[in-house]
């Protein structure tokens, strides 16, 4: 199977958010990036699970500058063959879409997966778009995926329950916690990574219909207010009366 | 110009999810001047109420109920061309998130997801959550076309008005490529990322033979029971209704944490949450400074007190 494994990067969750720039920026400095936990734990340690069942490559792409190659390293580490840079910011989801579409158009893949969203846009639109770029089928929140052959059986999450289908490759899929266990690079892996490629390609071109005008911080919470455990009944009447949540 | 609102039903009826969708439709509809018209596929009981939340027409396209994001799709953006729409609204839910970014790319549409406000007039511009909740991004469109999904349990479905009738409409779909096997949902429970209300809990349950107090308040409440990541990896609990950074972001109006010290990476999945609650014997516990009420004590203690409290309350009520 030749896959193909779409790897962004976003701050760590504990980093301290700050904009700029009259707030119309995200300021990166001092801020640490890590791999995004879907793509990392669940999109390509599934990548490579098939590829020592059924042999073949597991390439990951990444749209991305050359700072970020430090997270790319990571996912060579963990066991990826090579990699794709596209040497662009990724000023948008359908920027991004349309690089990696371009990208496995012309490598033939049998499987593009990518996580099911970035945990720090949250937007969980890249996957539907580069499917409909590729017209193939999109499998979105896969939580267990077996293959025979050419056809993959997924469990995917839906509202309150589950959902089990058959596709045939090839197929775009975003994955979501139970598709596979996190791994963590071992020394070996880390040492091999350095010698796999990094192949650097031009962005192609694509417009930014969406764009980011500005930036707002959450309004700060008032301060938690107090109830004396031995009163549950003010709880009660501060939830109905004050807050109007009950 | 027209608003087209994917009403989704995708057990078969009308939800929340497409309720909210509706609202938000007018809502736009009416900043933009035009008006809202919904589109259900399949199955879906209950269409016409969705002339109540704000739709002038409602559609109804036959295809199978086996959803595929590929022919749903083509069936949406097929009809906003025919109804002559620009601007199509999605819930953001498993169905609206995978079919948005495909609607987009059909309509050379800009697509914003998961948004909190209302489009303004004049420039198309909408805001969203970002950073696990630690700030909020406006965003412009500057496409004719515009995509948006919208927040779950943001625009409050308000009935008024009567129901509208369905009409059928034919459009044009391409064959499925997949092959749905099996559909399994819990009946009854309100799925958490729909939830209004949810009682969550975490490891100083010390045990799962201890949720009865939970479930207890979880009932009485109608609310959804959630808990945090430790408790679902030692199977206390099922993993579907582990909250944070890595398990459901929620957004419910009240969010009752019980036992769960507020670690960043829980607190990114909830402190969207309009009201928290958080009950912990230790005052130190970080939850206390994203909460709107807190209680300092054991909850061994203080929960079946608060259940007893909260019984007298519904009794009255
Ligand atoms: C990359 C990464 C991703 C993660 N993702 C998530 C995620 O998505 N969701 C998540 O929840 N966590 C996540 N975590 C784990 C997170 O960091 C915390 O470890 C976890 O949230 C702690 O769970 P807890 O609050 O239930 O347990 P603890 O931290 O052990 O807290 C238990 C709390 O119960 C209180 N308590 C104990 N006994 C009583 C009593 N009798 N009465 C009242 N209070 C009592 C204690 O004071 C304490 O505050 C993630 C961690 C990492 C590194
Ligand atoms: N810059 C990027 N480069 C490569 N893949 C990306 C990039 N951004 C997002 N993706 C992929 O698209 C998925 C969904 O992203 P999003 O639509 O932004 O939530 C991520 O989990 C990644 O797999």
């Amino acid at each position: 199977m030749k896959l193909l494994v779409c790897v962004s990067q976003t701050p760590d969750t504990t980093t301290k958010i700050k904009f700029t720039n009259g707030d119309t920026e995200f300021d990166t400095n001092g801020v640490q990036f890590i791999m995004n936990p879907y793509d990392e734990w669940y999109a390509l340690v599934r990548a490579l699970e098939l590829k020592e069942q059924l042999g073949g490559s597991v390439t990951l792409f990444h749209v991305g500058p050359k700072a970020n190659e430090t997270v790319i390293r990571k996912g060579l580490a963990i066991g990826a063959d090579s990699a794709v840079r596209v040497d662009a910011a990724a000023t948008s989801a359908l920027f991004t879409a349309k690089q990696i579409a371009a990208y496995a158009k012309a490598g033939e893949f049998d499987m593009v997966l990518l996580g099911k969203e970035t945990i720090d846009y949250n937007g969980s639109e890249v996957g539907a778009m580069l499917a409909e770029l590729l017209d193939m089928p999109f499998i979105s929140y896969g939580t267990k995926m077996t293959v025979e052959g050419t056809t993959a059986t997924i469990n995917r999450d839906i509202e309150g329950g589950e959902e089990t289908l058959e596709v045939d490759a090839p197929f775009v899929l975003s994955c979501a916690k139970g598709m596979a266990e996190q791994r963590i690079p071992n020394m070996r892996g880390i040492m091999m990574a350095k010698r796999k490629p990094i192949t650097v390609i031009p962005a192609v071109e694509a417009a930014d219909l969406a764009t980011v005008v500005k930036y707002d911080y959450p309004a700060e919470k008032t301060g938690v207010k107090l109830i004396d455990p031995e009163n549950m009944d003010e709880l009660v009447n501060l939830l109905h009366n004050e807050a109007k949540v009950i | 110009m027209a608003v087209l609102v994917f009403a989704e039903s995708l057990t078969g009826s009308i939800k929340k999810a497409a309720l909210e969708a509706v609202t938000y439709g007018n809502l736009a509809a009416q900043a933009l001047g035009t008006e809202c018209i919904a589109l259900t596929i399949g199955t879906a009981e209950g269409a016409e109420t969705l002339g109540q939340y704000g739709a002038s027409k409602v559609y109804n396209v036959a295809a199978s109920d086996d959803f595929d994001s590929q022919v749903y799709a083509a069936i949406i953006s097929n009809a906003a061309a025919k109804l002559g729409a620009d601007c199509v609204v999605f819930a953001h839910s498993s169905s609206g998130k995978s079919l948005a970014g495909r609607v987009a790319v059909r309509m050379d549409a800009g697509m914003v997801s998961s948004v909190i406000t209302a489009p303004a007039s004049g420039t198309f511009s909408v805001q969203k959550g970002v950073f696990s909740g630690k700030g909020f991004a406006t965003y412009e469109i500057a496409s004719a076309n515009k995509v948006v999904t919208i927040a779950p349990n943001t625009f409050r479905p308000t009935a008024s008005g009567s129901d509208a009738t369905v009409e059928t409409l034919a459009v044009e779909a391409p064959a499925t490529r997949i092959r749905v096997t099996g559909k399994a949902t819990v009946d009854g429970i309100v799925p958490l990322p729909e939830a209004e209300l949810v009682v969550s809990a975490g490891r100083g349950m010390k045990g799962p033979e201890n949720w009865g107090i939970v479930e207890e308040m979880a009932t009485i409440l109608g609310a959804t029971t959630a808990c945090s990541r430790p408790v679902a990896d030692v199977d206390w609990r099922p993993h579907h209704e582990h909250v944070g950074q890595t398990g459901v972001a929620i957004r419910p109006t009240l969010y009752i944490a019980i036992g769960i010290s507020g670690a960043i990476q829980h607190l990114a999945g909830v402190n969207q949450s309009k009201v928290i609650v958080v009950i912990n014997k230790d005052p130190e516990a970080p939850f206390f400074k994203a909460a709107d009420y807190g209680v300092v004590g054991d909850l061994f203690e203080v929960v079946p007190r608060l259940n007893e409290a909260l019984k007298k309350f519904k009794a009255q009520n």
